[in-house]
């Protein structure tokens, strides 16, 4: 079991690796990122099962810190609509070149 | 029955996750990703983390993606279904790189029986040190004995965090300041 969640959690950090280099869409970027979140945890949650509790509290942390990190990065995302009328990435070229 | 739950989880959150990325609307990619978050709450179950799983139902599916979808909506995001995947070398480059990723995990977990082989070092007869310690405090005590005892330095710091990040996104998101 904890093995088989380890490659569940494996696959879905690479799927979520996946989306923040594919997709241009910031929202859908973000998203992502909180997918990966989501599998690093779950392999927190499987390494608990065998070292303990301490894992499963370092997953409640994380969980506060994402809610923390989308409550501002999101802030940002509005923000910076507001100024360029898109959230498409590849528009945000001020500090390309 | 636990091992078929786990691979029907397991399939959903993939499936969901999958979902994510390949959706054309943001709605749609919301709503995968609801899906797949409450597949990774039920392997949470299965792993006897059933805390977690209920704060990952309540906070992540529940307040997270509302803030989310508000985003969504109040930038109006739905209407345009333009395709915004990279394409060309940036997507060859992309894949490559995730391809490494997945080859080296696959390497380093096939093969060792991970479980096994700490269970054995620890000289565990098949019991998790998890299962003592819910059947002693119950599944949320477990948890609390740990967080308010050792670990309560670090959680008085997340509350300061929670304070900064509440007048950040305040800031950040106001239009005159």
């Amino acid at each position: 079991m904890v093995t088989e969640a380890l490659l569940l959690s494996a696959f879905l950090f690479v799927i979520g690796t996946a989306g923040v280099l594919v997709r241009r869409n910031a929202i859908i970027m973000f998203l992502c990122i909180e997918l990966q979140l989501n599998a690093v945890n779950l392999s927190f949650v499987a390494f608990s099962r065998m070292f303990g509790i301490e894992g499963q509290v370092f997953v409640f942390f994380v969980m506060t810190v994402a809610a923390a990190e989308a409550a501002v990065g999101l802030a940002i995302i509005i923000s910076i609509f507001r100024h360029y009328e898109t959230v498409n990435v590849d528009s945000f070229n001020l500090l390309k070149w | 029955m636990i091992t078929f739950l786990f691979y029907l989880f397991g399939g959903v959150a993939i499936g969901g996750a999958i979902g994510v990325v390949a959706a054309r609307s943001p709605v749609g990619s919301l709503l995968f990703m609801v899906t797949s978050l409450g597949a990774v709450a039920g392997t949470f179950v299965l792993l006897e983390a059933h805390f977690l799983a209920a704060i990952q139902i309540i906070v992540y599916a529940g307040a997270i993606m509302v803030l989310f979808l508000f985003v969504i909506m109040l930038l109006n995001l739905g209407h345009d279904y333009q395709r915004d995947l990279k394409l060309g070398a940036f997507a060859v480059l992309s894949f490559g790189v995730i391809g490494a990723i997945a080859g080296i995990l696959a390497v380093q977990l096939a093969g060792t029986d991970v479980a096994g082989g700490a269970a054995g070092a620890a000289g565990l007869a098949g019991g998790s040190p998890v299962d003592a310690a819910i059947a002693e405090h119950g599944a949320v005590g477990a948890i609390a004995q740990s967080l308010y005892t050792t670990y309560v330095v670090p959680f008085e710091i997340t509350g300061i965090l929670l304070l900064v990040a509440i007048v950040g996104a305040l800031v950040l998101a106001k239009r005159d300041v």
